[in-house]
């Protein structure tokens, strides 16, 4: 039973690494960029998520209405001030500038928030869980961070596919010189790619401080969990992010399980896995 | 100039250090076409790119409707009602027929093109407006390149290489429809490798030679010869 327990519990904190996952994916597919600094703006996203809760008295929950939005312009800011400029046929400028990002969010957090580890406090809700029979118990956050995964990937899938915003985005993975020609504003359509991303960030941010403690320090395991997730689950596919944050979630539950020392090694080794017998994902985009 | 929708003055172009264009001069009236002709690397697919701003070109270079446009971006330019054919069609592979239409005509001008006149033209598209657009055969995909351009109603069309890759009855097809396109006053500057074509279809045209004007004027104007010459530079 302990085992079935470790899946149940790796499938939900699934949902958690797709939340990570989701907005890197689609920042690659609209515009080609690696943003190195992704899991530190999931840890900024936190501190911030952390200050407004200590300002206010909000539950933890309830501040991302304010850090949601606050993100996303964040995220608007970020690409037309400093991202836009990095984007061109060469791939290495964007990679360097974010990974000077990175360095910069990292030491910043530390300067101000300094190494100690911080949590959000969402009282009775960390502790509430529904029981599912057999032994087996869920807890209500872990679900309702799973709910929200998909809530979240199935709102970018309808953004994506139905509206004139994925169209646009869509349009300009495709052919970034004929988009310009249909009176696209190249920069204006990264901009928003990108505040979509740090909504999403933003909503990471804030489970990922309720979940457990966290540092300055965390944001690059973040990255890495965010990456073998879209790896692992086909580029350019939001319901593969979404199966391989599972995939990357039940491989660390079972790991735990053996030993709890090997929980972080095997999702790696589900991830090596998969790259080796499918290296394009278990769910690529059909190509058409 | 109350009539005189484009002059090209001076424009000159370049891709990195290389010059493309050298001083290339002409105007367009409303409602005219004009043809260019020219061999490979003459320089006809830049003049059309710096016309919609792909490519950078001094601003006073480039007169629309009086006003100096040279170097603006493209997504300004085609608001303003220069179109773009791109040659070799350039579909957007991930949207369907009809997402392809739809979004040239996201920006909102005013005109007689929309999604029922373009499924009227070509009958076709409105069978297949949900299939992916790389489904679809080259000459279907043409029509969906003119189709999505036509969505911004252009005061002037930029036609590129409509025959690229086309099976000779499919080329002859899609210049069938030209008329209804340019019909309702509508300008269009037409690049062609095919001469004849070229010539046949636009009462002015302009011949190309190594990024500047070596003939220009009416077709009937010149013998095969001279046009033969301007072309190789013989």
């Amino acid at each position: 039973m302990d085992w079935v327990n470790a899946v149940v519990q790796g499938v939900l904190v699934g949902g958690l690494y797709a939340l990570f996952a989701a907005g890197l994916s689609l920042i690659f597919g609209v515009m080609r960029l690696v943003n190195i600094a992704h899991g530190d703006l999931i840890v900024l996203a936190a501190f911030v998520s952390l200050v407004m809760v200590e300002a206010t008295g909000l539950h933890p929950l309830a501040s991302l209405l304010l850090v949601v939005p606050l993100m996303a312009l964040a995220g608007y800011a970020l690409q037309r001030g400093i991202l836009n400029h990095t984007l061109g046929k060469d791939i290495l400028p964007p990679l360097l500038v974010t990974f000077g990002l990175s360095v910069i969010l990292q030491n910043g957090l530390l300067e101000i928030f300094t190494a100690d580890s911080r949590k959000l406090n969402a009282g009775a809700l960390e502790t509430a869980s529904l029981s599912a029979g057999a032994g087996i118990d869920i807890g209500v956050l872990p679900l309702l961070m799973f709910a929200t995964a998909v809530g979240v990937i199935a709102g970018l899938q309808f953004i994506f596919y139905r509206t004139a915003w994925g169209r646009a985005f869509r349009a300009t993975s495709d052919d970034k010189e004929v988009a310009q020609l249909m009176g696209l504003n190249i920069g204006h359509v990264y901009g928003l790619a990108m505040a979509l991303c740090l909504a999403v960030v933003g909503i990471a941010g804030v489970f990922l401080a309720i979940r457990s403690n966290f540092d300055p320090s965390l944001g690059p395991g973040r990255l890495i969990f965010g990456f073998e997730a879209v790896i692992i689950g086909g580029l350019g596919n939001l319901w593969g992010t979404l199966a391989g944050g599972v995939i990357l979630g039940v491989a660390q539950g079972l790991g735990a399980q053996i030993n709890p020392g090997w929980q972080v090694l095997a999702g790696h080794l589900a991830f090596l896995l998969v790259l080796a017998i499918r290296p394009k994902g278990l769910f690529p985009r059909i190509e058409g | 100039m109350s009539d005189l929708l484009l002059e090209v003055t001076a424009l000159e172009a370049f891709y990195g250090d290389f010059q493309a264009l050298h001083g290339v001069s002409f105007s367009l009236r409303k409602g005219e076409m004009l043809s260019l002709i020219g061999a490979n690397g003459a320089g006809k697919s830049t003049l059309l790119k710096a016309l919609c701003g792909l490519v950078k070109a001094a601003p006073a270079s480039i007169r629309w409707m009086g006003r100096n446009i040279g170097g603006l971006p493209p997504h300004d330019i085609v608001r303003l009602g220069i179109g773009l054919v791109p040659e070799g069609r350039r579909l957007f592979p991930s949207l369907s027929v009809e997402e392809n239409l739809v979004l040239g005509g996201a920006v909102n001008r005013l005109g007689p093109w929309g999604l029922k006149s373009i499924y009227d033209l070509f009958p076709i598209l409105a069978e297949k407006r949900h299939a992916p657009s790389t489904s679809l055969s080259g000459g279907q995909q043409q029509m969906v390149a003119i189709g999505r351009t036509l969505m911004s109603n252009p005061d002037l069309i930029l036609l590129d290489e409509l025959s690229l890759g086309l099976a000779p009855i499919v080329i002859r097809d899609i210049y069938e429809t030209l008329p209804r396109i340019t019909g309702n006053g509508m300008s269009a500057i037409l690049v062609e490798q095919d001469v004849t074509r070229a010539l046949s279809v636009a009462r002015q045209f302009i011949c190309l030679q190594e990024g500047r004007v070596s003939l220009a004027g009416e077709p009937h104007g010149f013998s095969r010869d001279q046009i033969t010459a301007a072309y190789f530079g013989t």
